[in-house]
């Protein structure tokens, strides 16, 4: 094997080897880490990552990126919460009314981005600011808690009595948007815009309604995670969920190897990549690593998924 | 006498991920001449030039120049060495002046600080030698491209170039300057500098080329004296068969008998067009000629619906059309190949296959779902059937030669079956093997009932493929010519004078 096979492959699997390298020095220094419910755990705690992540992914593949993810999260939670529990709606009811005011956000998102063609970065700003601000005047800033409720087993269900809920919905999520990248017409179309905008405007391509699109998907998703999250913790709290999602999103789909310019989204890479961010942090917080050391070894880790899968100049 | 070669390069290989693009290949410069390295796009001339000067490293072979073995890691180890490369896009500062361009990096210094006064002394000496009287203060970026090249030229002599590499610069260069480089290039030769000279046009090669190599498919074709080669031998060469057929086939007149299908009257948008006409039968082939902004690229995008019209009307078998997006147009059976392959036409990290379809996903998928097979066989039958050079159907289309790139971007639009087809500078920049295939490929479509629009800046190309030729000069039409009437000279004179010179011709 010679170094440009060698470099070839930690390009294309760099963030497998990451993630590899995780499981091992995990399985080595932190106790129970084997135990298969501290991998239970862990994916629970990856859930709103991978979930949203996976929108993210498809954002960023368009070349865009949206930063107002974790405000829709705290929109989403505190409408489903409110609904559900002081207006005592039913549950299908809060969780669409939730959903929907998601995909409201993203739609302001992809207007701005796909029609009005701002820069993405600048236009989900203004909801990344303004959404939370929006999503705590709904309680007033009060976090509405529901321990005990009828409601309140949902997100600790376990299938069986084994399977956590929350990885049904992680496999339907990641296998939904493998499927859309590999298998749909609109993931080729998403990953066309994201790689050459103009020429897919110019053989025809519906590029607004593309954009508006997956926006609004990834809003969703965003939703989603806090419907879930909401229901698991059994509080509503606008103030801090969904606080820095974005960021944990985005690294994890730069680790897992999708161009921040755009173009191909590597879905099972960011899988990826939100697994070595949680296990990152789950490697700190197990061995007891000091919160401000674990972000440093946190950004060191990334550096070196990224450095891996350097594209060589050429 | 060893030593009459500056630079040898021997047995020569290189792969991308097991795609041998350069097979052994043999390359040599004498001290003191000017040496044009020929081939086709894709022949592997780039990718020993990058090897040459360290961008790339090679898989085997030795290089020698001036007499040492050397193993150029980056572009600064090549130049330490002495070979110097200008490339088409200026690699100076332009917002430095051309005194700072020349000397940045080694200075003159006087009691420890930077001697102005010498460095623009020099500089201007420097420069006169070449026979360029410049003011040195000035910022490089208020010249043009020909001055910036020559300012790069004189850095290289300045550095004790052996070697100037000049990689297609000649391309963005009108005529007159295009002298002015060849004068200097002599006074290179006459320092005993080499130079290496790439080149599309062959003209040029013959002025000023001693000798040449020829490279095809990444082996080494020969070395040549340029006195002993005929152009047409040259190209023969280049391409490997017999190239007759390039630079005589006379287009013979068809009286197309189609009914009229585009019909443009009086196109006004901004100052580019101004009162534009044009027709269209089923079935022809209409050139746009015209120089550069006589607006033949700008009325092309007013009717397939990407830029506005102020004024005007667009007919399509009779019925007024109003396009303000190309999806309508396509819709209407409209397609049109941009001039800009790399911005308007690949999208560079998708395969072939995924290249070919796009625009048409309806025929390779059902309820969004696209059927792969049916989208590899698609692509397969337009490699097969225009002949697309590649590894397979699921190779990125940017990692194909430019005129391969443009094989698959005329699939795509044709894989949608358009009515009518507008191409832009289809063969810009476009290796003669290729370019041939294209032409014949717009003959057999128009025979097929398909309209075009033939878009060129090159005479010949209208000539050969026409069966009418519009002049555009200056946002309006300068005359229209047919069949026989097409020749150099009334394109030459329409479009200069708005006249043909011995009458007949005119028309509309």
């Amino acid at each position: 094997m010679n170094r440009e096979q060698l470099g070839e492959i930690s390009r294309k699997y760099g963030a497998l080897i990451v993630l590899i390298l995780m499981v091992v020095i995990n399985a080595i220094v932190t106790p129970n880490f084997l135990h298969i419910n501290t991998m239970w755990n862990i994916l629970i705690q990856a859930f709103s990552v991978i979930v949203i992540s996976m929108g993210m992914t498809l954002v960023i593949a368009t070349g865009g990126i949206d930063i107002s993810v974790g405000s829709t999260m705290a929109l989403a939670s505190i409408i489903f919460a409110k609904l559900l529990i002081e207006y005592e709606m039913s549950f299908g009811v809060s969780l669409l009314a939730a959903l929907f005011a998601s995909c409201i956000f993203g739609a302001f998102n992809g207007i701005l981005i796909g029609v009005f063609d701002f820069q993405p970065i600048v236009a989900s700003l203004i909801l990344m600011i303004s959404g939370r601000g929006i999503a705590q005047q709904f309680n007033n800033g009060v976090v509405i808690s529901f321990y005990g409720n009828k409601y309140s087993a949902i997100g600790t269900y376990r299938i069986g009595g084994v399977v956590p809920i929350q990885i049904v919905f992680i496999l339907l999520v990641v296998l939904a948007a493998a499927f859309i990248v590999k298998k749909t017409n609109f993931g080729l179309y998403v990953q066309a815009i994201g790689d050459n905008k103009t020429a897919s405007k110019l053989m025809g391509l519906r590029t607004t309604l593309v954009l508006v699109g997956i926006y609004v998907l990834c809003a969703f998703l965003a939703g989603f995670a806090a419907s879930l999250e909401t229901l698991r913790m059994c509080s509503a709290d606008p103030n801090n969920i969904g606080l820095n999602v974005e960021l944990d999103c985005i690294a994890a789909v730069a680790i897992g190897g999708t161009s921040m310019s755009g173009g191909r989204a590597v879905v099972w890479g960011t899988l990826v990549g939100a697994l070595v961010m949680q296990l990152i942090t789950t490697m700190m917080n197990m061995n007891n690593i000091f919160y401000a050391y674990a972000l440093v070894i946190k950004s060191v880790i990334i550096i070196i998924a990224l450095y891996l899968q350097k594209e060589k100049e050429s | 006498m060893g030593n009459e070669y500056i630079l040898e390069m021997k047995g020569i290989s290189k792969s991308f991920s097991s795609v041998k693009v350069l097979h052994e290949v043999d390359f040599r410069i004498k001290k003191g001449e000017v040496h044009a390295l020929m081939g086709e796009n894709g022949a592997g001339k780039s990718t020993l030039i990058k090897i040459l000067t360290g961008i790339y490293s090679r898989d085997g072979g030795t290089i020698l120049f001036d007499g040492k073995e050397i193993h150029p890691a980056d572009a600064l180890e090549a130049q330490k060495a002495g070979i110097s490369t200008i490339y088409q896009e200026i690699s100076l500062i332009g917002q430095l002046s051309v005194a700072e361009n020349i000397y940045i990096g080694r200075e003159i210094k006087k009691h420890g600080a930077i001697d102005w006064k010498a460095i623009n002394e020099k500089s201007r000496e420097l420069l006169a030698g070449l026979g360029l009287d410049i003011d040195v203060t000035k910022v490089l970026s208020s010249y043009g491209t020909a001055i910036q090249q020559m300012v790069a030229i004189a850095r290289s002599i300045l550095i004790d170039a052996k070697l100037v590499i000049m990689d297609e610069a000649t391309s963005s260069l009108d005529d007159d300057e295009v002298k002015i480089l060849f004068n200097i290039i002599r006074k290179l030769k006459a320092q005993g500098i080499s130079v290496l000279f790439i080149s599309h046009r062959l003209p040029e090669i013959f002025e000023i080329a001693d000798s040449l190599t020829v490279l095809k498919d990444g082996s080494l074709v020969g070395e040549y004296r340029t006195a002993d080669l005929t152009r047409k031998e040259l190209v023969s060469k280049m391409i490997g068969h017999d190239a007759e057929n390039i630079v005589e086939v006379k287009r013979t007149y068809r009286k197309v008998s189609g009914e009229e299908y585009l019909k443009v009257s009086d196109i006004q948008s901004g100052i580019k067009l101004k009162g534009l006409n044009l027709t269209i039968h089923r079935g022809e082939i209409v050139g746009l000629a015209g120089l550069l902004g006589a607006g033949r690229t700008e009325l092309a995008r007013v009717i397939f619906g990407i830029d506005r019209k102020d004024k005007g009307e667009i007919w399509i078998d009779g019925k007024p059309v109003e396009f303000k997006l190309p999806a309508h147009a396509i819709g209407h059976g409209l397609a049109f190949c941009s001039e800009d392959r790399k911005v308007e036409g690949i999208i560079p990290n998708l395969t072939i296959a995924e290249n070919i379809s796009i625009a048409n996903m309806k025929e390779v998928s059902r309820f969004g779902v696209i059927h792969h097979a049916k989208q590899r066989a698609v692509a397969k039958e337009y490699i097969e059937k225009i002949r697309i050079k590649t590894t397979g159907t699921d190779q990125k289309i940017k990692n194909l030669s430019g005129g391969n790139q443009q094989k698959v971007i005329l699939a795509r639009w044709l894989s949608m079956k358009p009515d009518f087809i507008i191409l832009d500078e289809p063969t810009r920049g476009i290796d003669v093997g290729a370019k041939k295939e294209i032409e014949d490929l717009i003959r057999e479509i128009s025979a097929e009932g398909i309209s075009v629009l033939l878009i060129s800046s090159e005479f010949e190309e209208l000539i050969r493929n026409c069966d009418r030729v519009e002049v555009l000069r200056d946002g309006k039409n300068a005359g229209c010519l047919r069949g026989e009437e097409i020749t150099e000279n009334n394109i030459m004179s329409l479009i200069a004078t708005g006249k043909v010179e011995t009458g007949g011709g005119q028309s509309e």
